[in-house]
């Protein structure tokens, strides 16, 4: 079949989704401050002064603690609704789905305005957790995807036949379903905590006076002579979550090949 | 196992379930947005000490300001006419994309081609859109490129601090979802039936248009809604690519409820917006039916 056009056009297209990300490691070794071209030298001085910077690192541990947090929360929520939504049929199944999915679809300023706007309500200050609360809304929809694809591959069979033998549906579930669904379950992990480490919104009306990695991203790009610093630390923050994704694709398909099946579309 | 008793105890055991999740969405997301939608009719005022609160007096001035105030109906519409075009953009820029993956790359090579387009998707945001300002910027990539090859003399005002630049910056931000749905709608045509087009002799274009692509709309269809309705609510692109000159409906809504700390006004913009948006969804579902029949 011709497809050359198609090809070249597709090949362009991801010459622009990659095109910023390409930018990034250029600005973050330029000697200046400046960001634009021509280069002017090389440098890591903007990686020293990144790895200088308390604030940094207080922001950093907050979002670990967060993005963490949010990780385990949401996929333990999401391996309830993945299992629930593949294994039984009950009333009511799509409109309680589809509430759980909602998140994906709906602006983050929704999401993050009212949960501010009912937690003041009720008197909750705001502290780490309420972010963590919000992450763990936003997070669930992303784990249940992946978990739903990891438990629709499982062969129904090997269940039957530990519960024939004589297992209870307790261990058979920890002996033989959360074995085969262990890589969806770190793939799970590693997206929710690289969708929380990114969130700004809901970190931005949630953390109150705590602050936050993107947050405090957000807050660098007004001065221009911190501009660089940040861009070295995007450069790090880009390496780790191409990083995590590459070992959270790498267990997603081993899960998958695994149980037998082969390895179909992406995380979404 | 049959019989009514079986299927209540089937019904029972996934409603157990999946009730950890259901129940948490419920408190976190359906009890928080019924929360805004009282706030919307309660007055912003302050306490007896001086400090901005939510007073319990039933009124509908939020509303009546937010539907008459010129400012945010022009802010509505500009997110409308925004996340519009980067919905058109999108989709189209998206669609030969999910046509090539799935019809012209060996299928176990269809999940690398996939994991390439979504890894920009899930490096940081923020870092993204600030990247678009310095490529399209006054200083930025394209007017030092285009001004070093002597092809412009001053740099390009278009391109920078504008709306289109927050059309672009937006169509490369949800690049993946527009190219994930389609791709699945495109992967599920029996290929059979292309077959049978073209032997009944239809021009491969022809077998495209009448065959290929309305099969293909209920992916479509997923793209548009998936990429319509964040966009109008994007607050982090108006703010840097925009340089906050060029806000749109969720910067006003920030600055109603931090900045302002007017949390009775700034619900009843969000719940307006939602109304809008979801009014604007359903049009575009009944415009859509006949595509979507016998989806599920």
């Amino acid at each position: 079949m011709k497809a050359r056009g198609l090809y070249s056009y597709t090949l362009a297209y991801l010459l622009f989704l990659y095109a910023p990300i390409a930018l990034l490691p250029l600005f973050a070794f330029n000697d200046s401050v400046v960001i634009a071209f021509p280069l002017s030298g090389f440098t890591t001085s903007w990686f020293e002064a990144m790895w200088n910077d308390r604030a940094m690192w207080k922001a950093l541990r907050n979002s670990l603690i967060v993005s963490g947090s949010t990780a385990i929360l949401a996929t333990v929520l999401g391996l309830f609704a993945a299992r629930a939504s593949t294994r039984h049929a009950f009333p009511g199944k799509t409109g309680i789905m589809g509430l759980i999915m909602l998140p994906l679809v709906l602006p983050e300023m929704i999401v993050a305005m009212s949960l501010l706007v009912a937690l003041l309500a009720i008197g909750i200050d705001l502290s780490l957790w309420t972010v963590i609360l919000g992450h763990v809304l936003l997070c669930t929809p992303f784990a249940v995807a992946i978990l739903t694809s990891a438990f629709q591959s499982l062969d129904r069979s090997l269940e039957e036949a530990a519960l024939d033998l004589g297992e209870t549906p307790v261990s058979t579930f920890r002996l033989v379903i959360l074995p085969l669904v262990a890589p969806g379950i770190v793939a799970s992990l590693l997206i929710c905590f690289t969708v929380s480490l990114d969130e700004f919104i809901v970190a931005y009306f949630l953390a109150g006076t705590e602050p936050l990695l993107s947050v405090y991203i957000y807050g660098q790009f007004r001065f221009p002579s911190n501009v660089p610093a940040v861009l070295a630390l995007g450069t790090v923050l880009v390496a780790v979550s191409v990083l995590l994704l590459a070992v959270a694709e790498y267990f997603r398909r081993r899960g998958i090949a695994r149980t037998g099946g082969t390895a179909g579309g992406g995380f979404v | 196992m049959a019989g009514e008793a079986g299927r209540l105890r089937a019904a029972l055991r996934g409603w157990a379930l999946v009730s950890p999740t259901a129940l948490y969405a419920v408190a976190m997301l359906a009890i928080p947005l019924g929360t805004v939608l009282v706030v919307s009719f309660l007055t912003d005022g302050r306490t007896a000490g001086g400090l901005r609160t939510v007073l319990p007096v039933a009124t509908l001035a939020n509303y009546i300001e937010v539907w008459t105030n010129d400012i945010y109906r022009f802010l509505m519409l500009r997110s409308l006419a925004v996340s519009m075009s980067v919905t058109l953009v999108t989709v189209v820029l998206a669609y030969p994309v999910a046509y090539y993956v799935s019809f012209h790359v060996a299928p176990n090579k269809k999940a690398l081609w996939l994991f390439l387009i979504t890894i920009p998707f899930w490096t940081s945001y923020i870092v993204r859109v600030f990247l678009w300002k310095v490529i399209l910027g006054f200083n930025g990539v394209v007017n030092s490129g285009l001004l070093s090859l002597g092809i412009i003399d001053a740099p390009l005002q278009a391109i920078n601090y504008s709306v289109q630049a927050m059309v672009m910056t937006l169509a490369h931000a949800y690049a993946p979802f527009a190219i994930l749905p389609i791709f699945v709608a495109l992967e599920k045509i029996d290929r059979s039936l292309l077959e049978a087009g073209q032997d009944l002799g239809e021009s491969r274009f022809m077998t495209f248009l009448r065959v290929t692509l309305p099969l293909s709309m209920p992916g479509v269809v997923a793209a548009v809604l998936i990429v319509f309705i964040p966009t109008v609510g994007d607050y982090v692109t108006p703010d840097l690519i925009g340089g906050g000159k060029i806000p749109m409906i969720a910067n006003a809504i920030e600055v109603q409820m931090l900045k302002l700390n007017s949390k009775a006004l700034g619900s009843a913009l969000a719940v307006s917006a939602m109304l809008i948006v979801a009014s604007v969804t359903i049009v575009f579902l009944l415009l859509n039916r006949r595509f979507l029949g016998g989806g599920r």
